[in-house]
């Protein structure tokens, strides 16, 4: 095993983007995700790629619809109010089956919101990220092992399914520092024969477009697309669990809200109660499976989340409503404390909080 | 198992997220778990900055450091902010050159150490935060040489090479201070 470094979190994403074999970053600063952005401006240029602060969040965007374009891997990364930028250019990209790597280190909204970690862009990120029919795939990283890995999974599943990949993070998956092993082994890229990169007169020319105007056409486009989505619902799922094959009372939480949530459960435990875990990896899809699992022993379900209550409304549709989902959250920048997750577990298990 | 949770705290500029990344990398050298994670934001220029670390035997879960075993007050904003928040037996640490007051609370070990003022009388006056780290691993038994000059060495670049001597020699300063 290769010898562990300590990195921040946001470095950590850009490191692995580099090992993935991205040569193109495309960004516009802001706290809290800037890390990326100056930890690329340092090292693309001494590997003989490009770094380019864009005049906008929006014009980094096209900036990736263009070099995604040439089939060549391409990210960029933001923090909430500027993806709420890009909005525009990532359903461009969903209409023109072009993969690519979009970073979000969410900070509290909305609007320009503050600073500090926040979870509320679930809604955005696995159902309204910008118009028209589409998805992204969604990964959703807890430690800064997890920034790394999912990076160049990110990546593979993006070529794979010629979908936008989003990395979920938050201000504390950002900022903090972790040991972490680059020893990541990353897979062979996929040819592209639909990319654009001259013809050279050798076959007939390739194009992008996301314009459909015969309605028969686009719904054929959409349906097709539809076909791929149903793939990465039924094979890319990924979730973790921690101590539910036995649990009466399990926590939802992904990214910093697990990490908190670990703790409680553990706490719980230490206190007799059975409480597990659920830590979905991927948000979209979401592993609706162990949770539907889960619901046959469990009596209730808790939420923790870092926003009013966003993805509950997943948990609450994988259990199929059969035992009760409650919330346990804070917002606008805070986060919950293991002892109101404790209180939270307590309170589902029948006790007084 | 053993877990230890360190809150760094002082006014942005005296080096406390430094101190946590010495601590950081030195719990990485020794191959334990380990988290850091700084304030961030308006707050670092000029008002209070903070970071806390915790170093474990075991995965970390929050790296949130709430309720710290150790807490390290650079100065008196910060003491006056955490004191009441580290665990009954836990640790103060203190720069009483900029902390005039004495830490209340009766069950926790408190150590006060002039660091600001020593860091001056040694010409090293931006160092005021390592010999309060030499202290530190004095007190806690981590004062591990080898270990030591093994993150010494990680923490600071080829380039700053002839700062690694200084930073050694204000670590002893810290940890021989009575």
């Amino acid at each position: 095993m290769a010898e562990k470094v300590l990195m921040k979190g946001n470095e950590a994403i850009a490191e692995a983007a580099i090992l993935a074999g991205c040569r193109h970053y495309f960004g516009y600063p802001i706290t809290p995700q800037t890390e990326i952005a100056a930890y690329m401006a340092k090292k693309m240029p001494k590997i003989g790629g490009t770094f380019l602060q864009a005049e906008s969040e929006i014009a980094a965007i096209n900036m990736v619809y263009g070099v995604s374009s040439t089939g060549k891997r391409v990210m960029t990364s933001s923090s909430s109010p500027g993806i709420s930028l890009k909005s525009e250019g990532l359903s461009y990209l969903a209409g023109a089956d072009l993969p690519a790597l979009v970073v979000n280190v969410q900070r509290g909204g909305p609007g320009l919101g503050g600073i500090q970690p926040s979870q509320s862009d679930y809604f955005q990120a696995t159902r309204g990220a910008g118009h028209g029919d589409f998805r992204m795939i969604v990964l959703a990283p807890a430690s800064v092992q997890e920034m790394a890995e999912l990076t160049v999974k990110g990546f593979e599943l993006a070529d794979e399914y010629r979908m936008t990949s989003l990395i979920l993070a938050d201000g504390t998956m950002g900022q903090m520092m972790e040991p972490v092993s680059l020893d990541i082994t990353v897979k062979p890229q996929p040819e592209k024969p639909w990319a654009v990169t001259g013809t050279k007169c050798a076959r007939f020319h390739n194009s992008i477009n996301s314009l459909s105007l015969v309605p028969e056409e686009l719904e054929k486009f959409n349906s097709d697309r539809y076909e791929r989505y149903a793939k990465v619902e039924a094979n890319e799922a990924m979730a973790e669990e921690y101590m539910v094959d036995d649990a009466e009372v399990v926590i939802a939480a992904f990214g910093i809200a697990a990490r908190v949530s670990k703790n409680a459960v553990n706490e719980a435990r230490k206190q007799g109660i059975k409480a597990g875990l659920i830590r979905p990896i991927t948000l979209w899809p979401f592993p609706k499976e162990v949770f539907a699992d889960a619901a046959k022993h469990a009596k209730a379900f808790i939420s923790v989340e870092l926003s009013m209550g966003q993805m509950i409304e997943d948990v609450r549709l994988s259990t199929r409503c059969r035992v009760p989902v409650t919330l346990c959250n804070r917002a606008g920048g805070m986060i919950p404390s293991p002892e109101q997750v404790l209180a939270a577990i307590k309170q589902a298990n029948g006790g007084e909080a | 198992m053993s877990t230890t949770q360190y809150l760094f705290s002082g006014f942005g500029g005296q080096g406390v997220l430094f101190s946590g990344k010495l601590l950081a990398y030195k719990g990485l050298t020794e191959g334990k778990q380990l988290s850091w994670l700084p304030s961030y934001g308006p707050e670092m220029r000029g008002g209070t900055a903070s970071c806390g670390v915790i170093l474990s035997d075991e995965a970390v879960g929050s790296p949130i450091v709430t309720h710290p075993d150790v807490l390290i007050a650079m100065n008196l904003p910060s003491l006056d902010r955490y004191e009441d928040a580290v665990v009954p037996g836990g640790w103060i640490f203190a720069d009483s050159s900029l902390i005039e007051r004495k830490v209340k609370r009766a069950d926790v070990k408190t150590v006060y150490i002039p660091a600001t003022r020593l860091a001056s009388e040694h010409n090293m006056p931006k160092l005021a935060n390592i010999i309060l780290m030499g202290k530190i691993f004095k007190e806690l038994n981590e004062f591990n040489e080898e270990s030591i000059q093994a993150t010494l060495k990680k923490i600071i670049s080829a380039r700053h090479a002839d700062m690694l001597e200084t930073n050694y020699q204000a670590l002893k300063i810290g940890a021989d201070f009575e």
